[in-house]
C-alpha cells in the first residue's frame, strides 16, 4: 500500500464564504478602512485647527452636510456592532482576572468596560463644553 | 425507542485508486439516542467494511473521532443525530491532507505540539525525592481549563489562519504552551518565548475565535492566545526598559 495524501484546495480570495462566522470576522476586519478614514479626518481637522480660526470653522462646516452626518451615523453603528460590542464581550477572555481561587465573573469585567466607556464619554463631552 | 433513517453522505478517498475525493451515500437506520459515530460504525459493521476512519473511546476522551459534520468540525461521539437533519454530510477534518476516506494526516500538528515543549521545564534544582512541587488550588485554577484538551484537532479544522498558512503553530499547540507557561512549577517560559512570539506564533492569530467555538472540551484556545499576546507584549517592554523579566 502506498501513501498518496490528498490536499484539498483552499481559495485565498473566497475562503471566508465557507462559513457564517468567517463572514462576520471579515466584516469586523473591514472596520480598518473606517479607522483609516477617521485617522485621516482627525489629521485634516488638526491641521485646520493649527492653521487659522477660519479654516477650523470651514472644517466644522464641512462635517455638517447631510452626507457627512449619514456617514458618521453609519460609521458609528458599524463600529458599535463590529468593534465595541464584540471586543467588550471578548475582554474577559484576553484579560481574565482571578482573585484567590476564583475567577472574576466575565459579566463583571464586561460591565466594567461599559461603565469606563460611559465615564470617559461623559468626561470628553464635559471637556468639549457640551456638559456645562 | 424510535428509529429514523439517516442519509449519510460520506467523503471517500482511496489513495491507490482515486484522483480526488468523492461522496458515497448510505442510508442508516438510527436509534434516536445515537451519535454520528454510532451511525458510522453501523456502516462499517453492516454496509461497507472498506470505510476507513479513526475512533477509540466513544466518550470524548481519546480525541480520535473528529470529523466535519455538515461543515462543522465535530467530535462524532458527541454529535447526536437527534440534533441533525435527515441528511448529513461527513467529511474528514478540514485543513489536513486526507490519508484515506475520513482519516487525515496529523504529522504537522504532532510536530507543532512537540515544538512548543509541552512539559515542565525546571531551571532550579528539583525538590528532594521525598518532597513535591507545591501547587495551590488557586495556581491550578489559572490553567486547569487548558489541560482539558484531547488533541482532537477540531480547532485546526476551524482555523482559517491555519488553512491559509500551515506554518502557523495553531490553536491547540499554543493553548498547550500557555498551559505550561501558566503552571507555577514550570520555569520554561523563556525557552518557549522565541517560538511563541515568532511570526508564526501568537501574532499570526487574528482572533477569528472559531477554534473556541468548535472546541468540544471548552478549552478556549482563542482566549489562551490573546493572553499570550498580552504576556509577550509585557515581556517585550520589560526587556526594552531593562526590567528583569521571564527571559533570563
Amino acid at each position: 500500500m502506498s501513501r498518496n495524501p490528498y490536499v484539498r484546495p483552499i481559495s485565498t480570495t473566497t475562503w471566508y464564504m465557507r462559513h457564517g462566522r468567517y463572514k462576520v470576522y471579515v466584516l469586523r476586519e473591514l472596520t480598518s478602512f473606517l479607522v483609516m478614514f477617521y485617522s485621516f479626518l482627525t489629521l485634516v481637522g488638526l491641521y485646520a485647527l493649527s492653521t487659522s480660526p477660519e479654516s477650523w470653522d470651514a472644517f466644522l462646516a464641512s462635517q455638517q452636510g447631510v452626507g457627512m452626518i449619514i456617514f458618521h451615523a453609519v460609521a458609528l453603528l458599524y463600529f458599535l456592532f463590529f468593534q465595541t460590542f464584540p471586543w467588550f464581550k471578548l475582554a474577559p477572555k484576553a484579560m481574565p482576572v482571578q482573585m484567590g481561587e476564583t475567577k472574576v465573573p466575565d459579566n463583571a469585567i464586561i460591565i466594567g468596560h461599559y461603565i469606563a466607556w460611559a465615564v470617559l464619554s461623559l468626561f470628553i463631552l464635559w471637556l468639549a463644553g457640551v456638559l456645562s | 425507542m424510535g428509529t429514523r433513517n439517516l442519509e449519510l453522505e460520506v467523503m471517500r478517498y482511496d489513495p491507490e485508486k482515486d484522483k480526488e475525493p468523492w461522496f458515497q451515500s448510505y442510508t442508516v437506520p438510527c436509534n434516536e439516542d445515537w451519535v454520528i459515530l454510532d451511525a458510522i460504525n453501523y456502516i462499517k459493521d453492516n454496509l461497507d467494511t472498506t470505510l476507513a476512519y479513526r475512533w477509540s473511546c466513544h466518550m470524548m476522551v481519546c480525541g480520535s473521532c473528529g470529523m466535519m459534520v455538515n461543515g462543522e468540525p465535530s467530535l462524532t461521539c458527541k454529535t447526536f443525530i437527534r440534533e441533525l437533519p435527515d441528511k448529513v454530510r461527513i467529511e474528514p477534518l478540514e485543513n489536513f491532507p486526507i490519508e484515506r476516506d475520513l482519516v487525515v494526516v496529523l504529522d504537522d500538528v504532532m510536530q507543532k505540539l512537540h515544538q512548543v515543549q509541552p512539559y515542565i521545564i525546571r531551571k532550579d534544582d528539583p525538590p528532594p525525592e521525598d518532597q513535591e512541587y507545591i501547587q495551590s488550588r488557586g495556581s491550578l485554577a489559572k490553567f486547569k481549563q487548558l489541560t482539558m484538551c484531547i488533541n482532537c484537532m477540531c480547532c485546526y479544522a476551524a482555523c482559517p489562519q491555519y488553512s491559509l498558512n500551515s506554518d502557523f503553530i495553531g490553536p491547540a499547540a499554543l493553548a498547550l504552551a500557555h498551559r505550561y507557561n501558566r503552571d507555577n512549577r514550570d520555569q520554561g517560559k523563556s525557552d518557549r518565548l522565541d517560538i511563541l512570539a515568532d511570526h508564526d506564533g501568537v501574532w499570526d492569530c487574528s482572533f477569528v475565535g472559531a477554534c473556541s467555538e468548535v472546541c468540544p472540551k471548552h478549552v478556549d484556545p482563542a482566549a489562551a492566545i490573546q493572553q499570550m499576546k498580552v504576556d509577550g507584549a509585557v515581556e517585550f517592554w520589560k526587556q526594552k526598559m531593562g526590567i528583569p523579566g521571564d527571559k533570563s
